[in-house]
Protein backbone atom coordinates (compact mmCIF):
# COMPACT_ATOMS: atom_id res chain seq x y z
CA UNK A 1 0.00 0.00 0.00
CA UNK A 2 1.59 2.87 1.23
CA UNK A 3 0.76 6.78 0.12
CA UNK A 4 0.80 8.06 -3.65
CA UNK A 5 2.77 11.21 -4.04
CA UNK A 6 1.44 13.78 -6.11
CA UNK A 7 3.38 15.52 -8.07
CA UNK A 8 2.41 19.15 -7.67
CA UNK A 9 3.46 22.78 -7.25
CA UNK A 10 3.37 25.33 -4.89
CA UNK A 11 3.86 28.21 -6.82
CA UNK A 12 3.91 29.75 -10.68
CA UNK A 13 1.27 27.18 -12.20
CA UNK A 14 0.25 25.79 -8.35
CA UNK A 15 -1.01 22.92 -9.20
CA UNK A 16 -1.54 21.86 -5.52
CA UNK A 17 -4.86 19.59 -5.15
CA UNK A 18 -6.18 17.79 -2.51
CA UNK A 19 -7.64 14.12 -3.50
CA UNK A 20 -11.05 13.33 -2.15
CA UNK A 21 -9.89 11.57 0.70
CA UNK A 22 -7.86 14.41 1.66
CA UNK A 23 -10.36 16.54 1.56
CA UNK A 24 -12.54 14.97 3.80
CA UNK A 25 -9.90 13.99 6.56
CA UNK A 26 -8.69 17.95 6.53
CA UNK A 27 -8.29 19.80 9.93
CA UNK A 28 -11.03 22.23 9.81
CA UNK A 29 -10.55 24.61 12.67
CA UNK A 30 -13.96 25.68 13.95
CA UNK A 31 -16.02 23.09 16.13
CA UNK A 32 -18.70 26.53 16.22
CA UNK A 33 -20.05 29.07 13.86
CA UNK A 34 -17.86 31.49 15.22
CA UNK A 35 -14.70 32.27 16.22
CA UNK A 36 -12.06 33.89 18.65
CA UNK A 37 -8.86 33.33 20.17
CA UNK A 38 -8.60 30.99 22.80
CA UNK A 39 -5.74 28.67 24.81
CA UNK A 40 -7.23 25.54 22.42
CA UNK A 41 -4.46 23.22 23.73
CA UNK A 42 -5.41 20.04 24.35
CA UNK A 43 -3.18 16.71 24.45
CA UNK A 44 -1.36 15.35 21.29
CA UNK A 45 -2.82 12.08 21.28
CA UNK A 46 -3.21 9.47 18.42
CA UNK A 47 -7.25 10.00 16.44
CA UNK A 48 -9.00 8.34 14.63
CA UNK A 49 -7.93 5.98 11.69
CA UNK A 50 -7.73 8.50 8.45
CA UNK A 51 -7.39 11.62 10.04
CA UNK A 52 -4.29 13.68 10.71
CA UNK A 53 -3.82 12.48 13.42
CA UNK A 54 -3.88 8.95 12.77
CA UNK A 55 -0.11 9.10 13.61
CA UNK A 56 1.74 12.22 15.65
CA UNK A 57 4.16 13.64 13.20
CA UNK A 58 1.62 13.19 9.86
CA UNK A 59 2.99 12.65 6.33
CA UNK A 60 0.53 13.10 3.45
CA UNK A 61 0.24 12.51 -0.22
CA UNK A 62 1.81 16.23 -0.28
CA UNK A 63 5.14 14.79 1.20
CA UNK A 64 7.68 14.82 -1.86
CA UNK A 65 6.07 18.38 -3.24
CA UNK A 66 6.34 20.04 -0.10
CA UNK A 67 10.20 18.95 0.72
CA UNK A 68 11.30 19.93 -2.84
CA UNK A 69 9.41 23.39 -2.34
CA UNK A 70 11.38 23.59 0.94
CA UNK A 71 14.55 22.91 -1.06
CA UNK A 72 13.54 26.01 -2.95
CA UNK A 73 12.97 28.57 -0.51
CA UNK A 74 16.11 27.18 1.41
CA UNK A 75 18.38 27.85 -1.80
CA UNK A 76 16.87 31.50 -2.71
CA UNK A 77 17.38 32.47 0.98
CA UNK A 78 19.42 30.42 3.53
CA UNK A 79 18.47 32.45 6.47
CA UNK A 80 14.99 30.63 7.07
CA UNK A 81 16.77 27.80 8.81
CA UNK A 82 18.87 28.77 11.55
CA UNK A 83 20.09 27.65 15.23
CA UNK A 84 21.93 29.66 17.50
CA UNK A 85 25.41 28.02 18.53
CA UNK A 86 23.85 26.46 21.84
CA UNK A 87 21.10 24.63 19.99
CA UNK A 88 23.14 21.83 18.51
CA UNK A 89 21.34 18.89 20.71
CA UNK A 90 17.94 20.11 20.49
CA UNK A 91 18.91 19.54 17.01
CA UNK A 92 20.13 15.82 17.52
CA UNK A 93 16.67 15.92 19.72
CA UNK A 94 14.58 16.76 16.96
CA UNK A 95 16.31 14.55 14.18
CA UNK A 96 15.48 11.41 16.44
CA UNK A 97 11.75 12.72 17.58
CA UNK A 98 11.19 12.68 13.79
CA UNK A 99 13.26 9.59 12.18
CA UNK A 100 11.41 7.42 15.10
CA UNK A 101 7.97 9.15 14.30
CA UNK A 102 8.22 8.65 9.99
CA UNK A 103 9.56 4.92 10.79
CA UNK A 104 6.79 4.41 13.43
CA UNK A 105 4.13 5.89 11.26
CA UNK A 106 4.89 5.05 7.93
CA UNK A 107 7.25 1.99 7.88
CA UNK A 108 6.77 1.03 4.00
CA UNK A 109 8.45 4.63 3.26
CA UNK A 110 10.56 5.28 6.50
CA UNK A 111 13.05 3.28 8.23
CA UNK A 112 15.56 3.88 11.00
CA UNK A 113 18.33 1.23 12.14
CA UNK A 114 20.27 2.20 15.56
CA UNK A 115 23.31 0.42 16.50
CA UNK A 116 24.69 2.46 19.23
CA UNK A 117 25.69 5.94 17.92
CA UNK A 118 25.60 4.37 14.67
CA UNK A 119 22.81 5.04 13.09
CA UNK A 120 21.02 4.72 9.52
CA UNK A 121 18.22 6.34 7.89
CA UNK A 122 16.53 5.40 4.95
CA UNK A 123 13.80 7.68 3.10
CA UNK A 124 12.57 6.00 0.34
CA UNK A 125 10.05 8.85 -1.25
CA UNK A 126 13.13 11.16 -1.57
CA UNK A 127 15.66 8.48 -2.49
CA UNK A 128 18.10 8.93 0.74
CA UNK A 129 19.94 6.49 2.45
CA UNK A 130 22.54 7.89 4.89
CA UNK A 131 24.63 6.41 7.82
CA UNK A 132 25.74 8.72 10.38
CA UNK A 133 26.96 8.54 13.65
CA UNK A 134 24.46 10.45 16.34
CA UNK A 135 26.33 13.34 18.02
CA UNK A 136 28.61 13.98 15.59
CA UNK A 137 27.79 16.87 13.57
CA UNK A 138 30.72 16.05 10.40
CA UNK A 139 28.80 13.07 9.55
CA UNK A 140 25.67 14.63 7.99
CA UNK A 141 25.34 16.94 4.70
CA UNK A 142 23.36 19.27 7.32
CA UNK A 143 23.07 20.19 10.88
CA UNK A 144 20.87 17.64 12.63
CA UNK A 145 17.79 20.03 12.52
CA UNK A 146 18.17 21.26 9.05
CA UNK A 147 18.94 17.40 7.51
CA UNK A 148 16.03 16.29 9.61
CA UNK A 149 13.21 19.14 8.36
CA UNK A 150 14.39 18.51 5.05
CA UNK A 151 12.35 15.88 5.33
CA UNK A 152 9.45 16.81 7.24
CA UNK A 153 6.67 17.98 6.13
CA UNK A 154 5.83 21.46 8.28
CA UNK A 155 7.51 24.45 9.87
CA UNK A 156 9.69 23.31 12.98
CA UNK A 157 10.58 25.90 15.70
CA UNK A 158 13.38 24.71 18.54
CA UNK A 159 12.44 26.91 21.52
CA UNK A 160 14.93 26.92 24.88
CA UNK A 161 13.86 26.84 28.05
CA UNK A 162 15.48 29.23 30.38
CA UNK A 163 14.68 31.97 33.13
CA UNK A 164 10.52 31.01 32.99
CA UNK A 165 10.52 31.89 29.40
CA UNK A 166 10.81 30.04 25.66
CA UNK A 167 13.35 31.46 23.42
CA UNK A 168 13.28 31.07 19.76
CA UNK A 169 16.80 30.04 19.56
CA UNK A 170 16.29 27.91 16.31
CA UNK A 171 13.70 27.21 13.23
CA UNK A 172 13.34 25.97 10.08
CA UNK A 173 10.75 27.93 8.49
CA UNK A 174 9.56 27.83 4.67
CA UNK A 175 5.62 27.52 5.17
CA UNK A 176 4.87 30.42 7.67
CA UNK A 177 1.82 32.56 7.75
CA UNK A 178 3.66 35.55 7.54
CA UNK A 179 6.32 36.11 10.39
CA UNK A 180 10.28 35.67 9.69
CA UNK A 181 12.49 33.32 11.78
CA UNK A 182 15.42 35.73 10.67
CA UNK A 183 13.57 38.70 12.55
CA UNK A 184 12.60 36.81 15.32
CA UNK A 185 14.87 34.22 16.21
CA UNK A 186 16.30 34.72 19.69
CA UNK A 187 13.04 36.85 21.46
CA UNK A 188 11.16 35.32 24.01
CA UNK A 189 7.59 33.97 23.74
CA UNK A 190 6.40 37.18 24.88
CA UNK A 191 8.25 39.10 22.20
CA UNK A 192 7.99 37.39 19.34
CA UNK A 193 3.71 37.51 19.71
CA UNK A 194 3.89 40.46 20.10
CA UNK A 195 2.37 41.87 16.97
CA UNK A 196 -0.71 39.56 17.11
CA UNK A 197 -3.70 41.77 18.33
CA UNK A 198 -6.17 41.15 20.85
CA UNK A 199 -4.70 38.19 22.77
CA UNK A 200 -2.02 39.70 25.09
CA UNK A 201 -5.15 41.46 26.30
CA UNK A 202 -7.01 38.40 26.99
CA UNK A 203 -4.19 37.17 28.88
CA UNK A 204 -3.80 34.51 26.05
CA UNK A 205 0.22 34.63 26.23
CA UNK A 206 0.11 34.40 29.59
CA UNK A 207 -1.47 31.10 30.47
CA UNK A 208 -0.33 29.48 27.01
CA UNK A 209 3.46 30.00 28.52
CA UNK A 210 2.70 28.51 31.63
CA UNK A 211 1.44 25.44 30.00
CA UNK A 212 4.02 24.93 27.30
CA UNK A 213 6.87 25.37 30.28
CA UNK A 214 5.10 22.42 31.89
CA UNK A 215 4.83 20.36 29.25
CA UNK A 216 6.59 16.99 29.93
CA UNK A 217 8.72 14.16 27.79
CA UNK A 218 6.50 12.14 26.01
CA UNK A 219 3.26 14.17 26.48
CA UNK A 220 2.86 16.46 24.07
CA UNK A 221 0.27 18.76 23.28
CA UNK A 222 -1.60 20.33 20.53
CA UNK A 223 -3.88 22.81 19.22
CA UNK A 224 -5.31 24.11 15.59
CA UNK A 225 -4.42 27.96 13.89
CA UNK A 226 -5.43 29.22 10.78
CA UNK A 227 -5.89 31.93 8.03
CA UNK A 228 -6.26 32.29 3.75
CA UNK A 229 -4.07 32.18 1.55
CA UNK A 230 -4.72 33.27 -2.09
CA UNK A 231 -3.43 30.27 -4.54
CA UNK A 232 -1.80 27.26 -2.37
CA UNK A 233 1.30 29.19 -1.80
CA UNK A 234 3.27 27.58 0.88
CA UNK A 235 5.87 30.31 1.61
CA UNK A 236 3.82 33.05 2.30
CA UNK A 237 6.98 34.67 4.23
CA UNK A 238 6.88 38.21 4.95
CA UNK A 239 10.59 38.28 2.85
CA UNK A 240 8.35 37.66 0.03
CA UNK A 241 5.71 39.78 0.89
CA UNK A 242 6.28 41.91 -1.99
CA UNK A 243 6.05 39.28 -4.66
CA UNK A 244 2.86 37.38 -2.96
CA UNK A 245 1.00 40.32 -1.80
CA UNK A 246 -0.62 41.46 -5.12
CA UNK A 247 -2.12 38.38 -5.15
CA UNK A 248 -4.46 39.51 -2.73
CA UNK A 249 -6.11 41.78 -5.17
CA UNK A 250 -6.84 39.35 -7.26
CA UNK A 251 -9.90 37.18 -6.11
CA UNK A 252 -12.99 37.64 -8.13
CA UNK A 253 -16.68 36.29 -7.74
CA UNK A 254 -15.52 34.15 -10.37
CA UNK A 255 -12.57 33.00 -9.22
CA UNK A 256 -13.01 32.61 -5.43
CA UNK A 257 -13.51 28.87 -5.80
CA UNK A 258 -10.56 28.49 -7.40
CA UNK A 259 -8.13 30.95 -5.60
CA UNK A 260 -8.82 31.26 -1.86
CA UNK A 261 -7.64 28.81 0.28
CA UNK A 262 -8.57 27.73 4.22
CA UNK A 263 -4.87 27.80 5.58
CA UNK A 264 -4.90 25.46 8.74
CA UNK A 265 -1.52 24.79 10.82
CA UNK A 266 -1.65 21.87 13.13
CA UNK A 267 0.98 22.89 16.09
CA UNK A 268 2.81 20.66 18.46
CA UNK A 269 4.54 20.87 21.07
CA UNK A 270 6.71 18.24 22.30
CA UNK A 271 9.45 18.17 25.26
CA UNK A 272 12.99 17.15 23.86
CA UNK A 273 14.91 14.61 25.83
CA UNK A 274 18.66 15.60 26.16
CA UNK A 275 18.60 19.52 26.03
CA UNK A 276 14.66 20.23 27.88
CA UNK A 277 13.98 22.50 24.73
CA UNK A 278 10.22 22.13 23.24
CA UNK A 279 10.08 21.70 19.45
CA UNK A 280 6.92 23.44 18.30
CA UNK A 281 6.25 22.03 14.83
CA UNK A 282 3.25 23.93 12.65
CA UNK A 283 2.57 21.79 10.47
CA UNK A 284 0.17 23.65 7.41
CA UNK A 285 -2.68 22.05 5.82
CA UNK A 286 -4.13 24.17 2.57
CA UNK A 287 -7.46 23.50 1.04
CA UNK A 288 -9.26 25.56 -1.94
CA UNK A 289 -12.55 26.68 -1.17
CA UNK A 290 -13.99 24.45 -4.39
CA UNK A 291 -12.78 21.55 -2.33
CA UNK A 292 -13.61 22.51 1.04
CA UNK A 293 -17.06 23.55 0.00
CA UNK A 294 -17.84 19.90 -1.19
CA UNK A 295 -18.73 19.35 3.19
CA UNK A 296 -21.97 21.28 3.14
CA UNK A 297 -21.33 21.87 6.61
CA UNK A 298 -18.42 23.05 6.46
CA UNK A 299 -19.30 25.47 3.53
CA UNK A 300 -22.38 26.95 6.16
CA UNK A 301 -19.95 27.10 9.38
CA UNK A 302 -17.41 28.94 7.19
CA UNK A 303 -19.56 31.50 5.67
CA UNK A 304 -20.82 32.48 8.89
CA UNK A 305 -16.83 32.39 11.00
CA UNK A 306 -15.81 34.79 8.17
CA UNK A 307 -18.95 36.79 7.88
CA UNK A 308 -18.46 37.63 11.79
CA UNK A 309 -14.79 38.09 12.60
CA UNK A 310 -14.11 40.99 14.49
CA UNK A 311 -12.24 43.33 11.51
CA UNK A 312 -9.19 43.46 13.91
CA UNK A 313 -8.45 39.53 13.35
CA UNK A 314 -9.62 39.91 9.71
CA UNK A 315 -7.03 42.70 9.11
CA UNK A 316 -4.30 40.87 11.05
CA UNK A 317 -4.96 37.67 8.81
CA UNK A 318 -4.32 39.85 5.47
CA UNK A 319 -8.69 38.94 4.74
CA UNK A 320 -9.82 42.50 4.61
CA UNK A 321 -9.27 43.21 0.83
CA UNK A 322 -11.49 39.97 -0.77
CA UNK A 323 -13.65 39.35 2.45
CA UNK A 324 -16.28 40.77 0.95
CA UNK A 325 -16.15 38.77 -2.35
CA UNK A 326 -15.61 36.05 -0.38
CA UNK A 327 -18.45 36.02 2.17
CA UNK A 328 -20.45 36.63 -0.87
CA UNK A 329 -19.52 33.57 -2.45
CA UNK A 330 -20.08 31.35 0.69
CA UNK A 331 -23.47 33.05 1.41
CA UNK A 332 -24.52 31.59 -1.13
CA UNK A 333 -24.00 28.05 -0.02
CA UNK A 334 -25.47 28.93 3.20
CA UNK A 335 -29.55 28.20 3.63
CA UNK A 336 -29.37 29.34 7.29
CA UNK A 337 -30.02 25.67 8.39
CA UNK A 338 -27.96 24.83 11.70
CA UNK A 339 -24.74 22.87 11.72
CA UNK A 340 -23.85 19.93 13.99
CA UNK A 341 -21.29 20.02 16.64
CA UNK A 342 -17.80 19.42 16.36
CA UNK A 343 -15.07 20.00 13.63
CA UNK A 344 -16.00 16.78 11.33
CA UNK A 345 -17.95 16.98 8.14
CA UNK A 346 -21.75 15.49 7.99
CA UNK B 1 9.62 59.89 25.07
CA UNK B 2 8.52 57.31 23.07
CA UNK B 3 4.42 55.77 23.25
CA UNK B 4 4.09 52.56 24.83
CA UNK B 5 3.28 49.91 22.04
CA UNK B 6 4.05 46.59 21.52
CA UNK B 7 5.98 43.78 24.02
CA UNK B 8 8.97 43.46 21.44
CA UNK B 9 9.06 47.54 21.57
CA UNK B 10 11.99 47.85 23.69
CA UNK B 11 11.51 50.18 27.09
CA UNK B 12 14.06 52.23 28.69
CA UNK B 13 14.92 53.86 31.88
CA UNK B 14 16.42 56.40 34.16
CA UNK B 15 20.39 55.86 34.63
CA UNK B 16 21.30 55.79 38.63
CA UNK B 17 24.44 54.37 40.02
CA UNK B 18 24.79 50.52 40.24
CA UNK B 19 26.99 48.74 42.79
CA UNK B 20 30.17 47.66 41.32
CA UNK B 21 33.97 49.37 40.45
CA UNK B 22 33.89 48.92 36.78
CA UNK B 23 31.27 51.08 34.85
CA UNK B 24 30.99 51.73 31.01
CA UNK B 25 28.78 54.06 30.15
CA UNK B 26 27.71 54.11 25.91
CA UNK B 27 26.28 57.59 24.76
CA UNK B 28 25.44 59.78 22.03
CA UNK B 29 24.49 63.31 22.43
CA UNK B 30 21.67 64.34 24.43
CA UNK B 31 22.57 60.79 26.18
CA UNK B 32 24.99 63.12 28.05
CA UNK B 33 22.63 64.45 30.02
CA UNK B 34 21.32 61.55 31.38
CA UNK B 35 24.96 61.07 32.23
CA UNK B 36 25.04 64.33 34.25
CA UNK B 37 21.83 63.31 35.99
CA UNK B 38 23.17 59.74 36.76
CA UNK B 39 25.92 61.80 38.71
CA UNK B 40 24.25 63.77 40.98
CA UNK B 41 23.09 60.81 42.21
CA UNK B 42 26.55 58.99 42.70
CA UNK B 43 29.19 58.64 44.98
CA UNK B 44 32.22 60.62 45.18
CA UNK B 45 34.28 57.94 43.67
CA UNK B 46 32.43 56.73 41.17
CA UNK B 47 33.93 57.92 38.14
CA UNK B 48 37.35 56.72 39.44
CA UNK B 49 36.07 53.44 37.79
CA UNK B 50 34.39 54.82 34.89
CA UNK B 51 35.11 54.29 31.17
CA UNK B 52 32.59 56.53 28.63
CA UNK B 53 32.62 56.08 25.12
CA UNK B 54 30.60 59.23 23.87
CA UNK B 55 29.80 60.48 20.09
CA UNK B 56 29.22 63.38 20.23
CA UNK B 57 27.17 64.52 16.59
CA UNK B 58 27.35 67.23 14.84
CA UNK B 59 26.82 70.03 17.33
CA UNK B 60 29.88 68.45 19.77
CA UNK B 61 28.06 69.59 22.53
CA UNK B 62 28.34 68.03 26.51
CA UNK B 63 31.86 66.72 26.03
CA UNK B 64 33.09 69.16 28.68
CA UNK B 65 30.50 68.17 30.83
CA UNK B 66 31.45 64.28 30.65
CA UNK B 67 35.05 65.45 30.98
CA UNK B 68 34.35 67.64 34.25
CA UNK B 69 32.99 64.12 36.17
CA UNK B 70 36.91 63.44 35.29
CA UNK B 71 36.24 59.49 34.30
CA UNK B 72 38.94 57.37 34.35
CA UNK B 73 38.60 56.86 30.79
CA UNK B 74 37.08 59.35 28.42
CA UNK B 75 36.51 58.29 24.40
CA UNK B 76 34.92 60.62 21.99
CA UNK B 77 33.88 59.19 18.96
CA UNK B 78 33.29 60.52 14.92
CA UNK B 79 30.20 58.25 14.90
CA UNK B 80 29.17 54.24 16.40
CA UNK B 81 30.82 52.34 13.67
CA UNK B 82 34.25 54.03 14.81
CA UNK B 83 33.34 53.93 18.36
CA UNK B 84 32.48 49.89 18.09
CA UNK B 85 35.92 48.49 18.01
CA UNK B 86 37.19 49.71 21.42
CA UNK B 87 33.20 49.27 22.71
CA UNK B 88 33.81 45.38 21.66
CA UNK B 89 37.21 45.02 23.31
CA UNK B 90 36.71 46.85 26.08
CA UNK B 91 33.48 44.05 26.59
CA UNK B 92 35.22 41.09 25.87
CA UNK B 93 37.86 42.23 28.63
CA UNK B 94 35.62 42.95 31.04
CA UNK B 95 35.83 41.02 34.19
CA UNK B 96 32.29 40.07 36.44
CA UNK B 97 30.55 42.65 37.92
CA UNK B 98 31.02 45.53 35.18
CA UNK B 99 27.88 47.71 35.15
CA UNK B 100 26.85 48.76 31.52
CA UNK B 101 24.79 51.70 31.01
CA UNK B 102 23.44 53.26 27.59
CA UNK B 103 22.05 56.53 26.76
CA UNK B 104 20.99 58.74 23.64
CA UNK B 105 18.97 57.54 20.92
CA UNK B 106 17.75 54.23 20.38
CA UNK B 107 20.03 53.49 17.01
CA UNK B 108 22.68 53.68 19.49
CA UNK B 109 21.31 51.99 22.36
CA UNK B 110 20.36 49.21 20.01
CA UNK B 111 23.84 48.76 18.66
CA UNK B 112 25.63 48.83 22.08
CA UNK B 113 22.89 46.33 23.31
CA UNK B 114 23.51 44.35 20.88
CA UNK B 115 27.34 44.16 21.33
CA UNK B 116 26.69 43.21 24.51
CA UNK B 117 24.56 40.57 24.09
CA UNK B 118 27.18 39.35 21.80
CA UNK B 119 29.65 39.73 24.50
CA UNK B 120 27.11 37.74 26.83
CA UNK B 121 25.97 39.99 29.18
CA UNK B 122 21.61 39.51 29.67
CA UNK B 123 20.01 42.49 28.33
CA UNK B 124 18.01 43.19 31.48
CA UNK B 125 21.16 43.95 33.80
CA UNK B 126 21.81 47.09 31.49
CA UNK B 127 20.74 50.49 32.21
CA UNK B 128 19.33 52.98 29.86
CA UNK B 129 18.25 55.35 29.33
CA UNK B 130 16.56 57.44 25.80
CA UNK B 131 16.66 60.81 25.27
CA UNK B 132 16.98 63.16 21.67
CA UNK B 133 16.06 61.85 18.25
CA UNK B 134 13.01 59.21 18.02
CA UNK B 135 14.79 58.37 14.64
CA UNK B 136 15.00 54.44 14.28
CA UNK B 137 17.56 52.06 12.72
CA UNK B 138 14.89 49.68 10.65
CA UNK B 139 15.75 46.20 9.24
CA UNK B 140 13.91 45.55 5.56
CA UNK B 141 12.57 42.50 6.04
CA UNK B 142 12.84 41.50 2.55
CA UNK B 143 16.21 42.11 1.17
CA UNK B 144 17.49 42.78 5.00
CA UNK B 145 19.45 45.79 4.70
CA UNK B 146 19.56 48.28 7.62
CA UNK B 147 18.66 51.41 6.50
CA UNK B 148 19.95 53.99 9.69
CA UNK B 149 18.27 57.28 10.95
CA UNK B 150 14.61 57.05 10.17
CA UNK B 151 12.30 59.46 10.61
CA UNK B 152 9.28 59.01 8.23
CA UNK B 153 6.23 56.81 8.39
CA UNK B 154 6.33 55.10 5.63
CA UNK B 155 9.76 55.04 5.09
CA UNK B 156 11.71 53.79 1.52
CA UNK B 157 14.43 51.17 2.18
CA UNK B 158 17.95 52.45 1.41
CA UNK B 159 18.94 49.18 -0.27
CA UNK B 160 16.34 48.17 -2.42
CA UNK B 161 13.82 50.98 -2.76
CA UNK B 162 10.78 49.74 -1.37
CA UNK B 163 8.12 51.73 0.45
CA UNK B 164 8.44 50.32 3.95
CA UNK B 165 5.78 50.60 7.01
CA UNK B 166 8.05 50.71 10.07
CA UNK B 167 6.68 48.57 12.68
CA UNK B 168 7.12 48.65 16.56
CA UNK B 169 8.61 45.04 16.19
CA UNK B 170 11.73 45.03 17.33
CA UNK B 171 15.16 42.55 17.29
CA UNK B 172 17.41 43.01 20.25
CA UNK B 173 19.54 41.12 18.01
CA UNK B 174 19.65 42.93 15.12
CA UNK B 175 18.98 46.35 16.84
CA UNK B 176 16.37 47.07 14.61
CA UNK B 177 13.07 47.76 14.11
CA UNK B 178 10.94 45.54 11.42
CA UNK B 179 10.12 47.38 7.46
CA UNK B 180 7.36 45.27 5.59
CA UNK B 181 6.48 46.56 2.41
CA UNK B 182 3.11 48.88 2.76
CA UNK B 183 1.84 48.64 -0.31
CA UNK B 184 2.80 44.97 -1.07
CA UNK B 185 -0.90 44.27 -2.43
CA UNK B 186 -1.16 47.06 -4.61
CA UNK B 187 1.92 49.34 -5.59
CA UNK B 188 0.09 52.00 -7.02
CA UNK B 189 -1.17 52.56 -3.09
CA UNK B 190 1.08 55.64 -2.08
CA UNK B 191 -0.11 56.46 1.45
CA UNK B 192 1.53 60.16 2.44
CA UNK B 193 4.93 60.12 3.87
CA UNK B 194 4.84 61.60 7.17
CA UNK B 195 7.93 62.57 9.53
CA UNK B 196 6.96 60.93 12.77
CA UNK B 197 9.99 59.87 14.53
CA UNK B 198 11.95 62.89 15.25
Amino acid sequence: MGITFRKETFRDDFTFRNSPEHIRRFPFPFHEDSYMYAVNIEPHVVGPKGSVLENLIDVDEHYVAEMQDRALVLAEDPLRCQSLPHMTLAGWDLLELLMEQQALGYPEHFTLIRDGDRWRWINRPLGIDDSFTFGDVSTLPYGPMEYITRQSQGDFCILDQRDGNLWMDAGMVTTQADWSLDFDIGMNFFEWHAPVPLAHEKGIFVRALKFLTNIQQGKPARRLNWTMTINPRLDTSPENYHKWGPDRATVTPENVGEKVHLRVELQSFWRLPRSNAIVFPIRCYLIKMDELVTQPKWARRLHRVIRDLPDELANYKGLTRYRPTLVEWLSKLDDGSPTSPGFGPD
Amino acid sequence: MAAKSIISRPVYGTLSPQPGKHHLFVADAEGALAIADLAAKAPTDFFGGAHIIFIPGRDGKYAEALEALKPAQLYLGHSFASALPRLKQTLANAHMGLRLYLAGTEGLIGQAMQAALEAGIDHTSIQTEHSGSLARRMQCVHCKGITENVTTQPATCSHCGLLLLVRDHYSRRLAAFQGVCINAEDRSEIPPIEEVFR
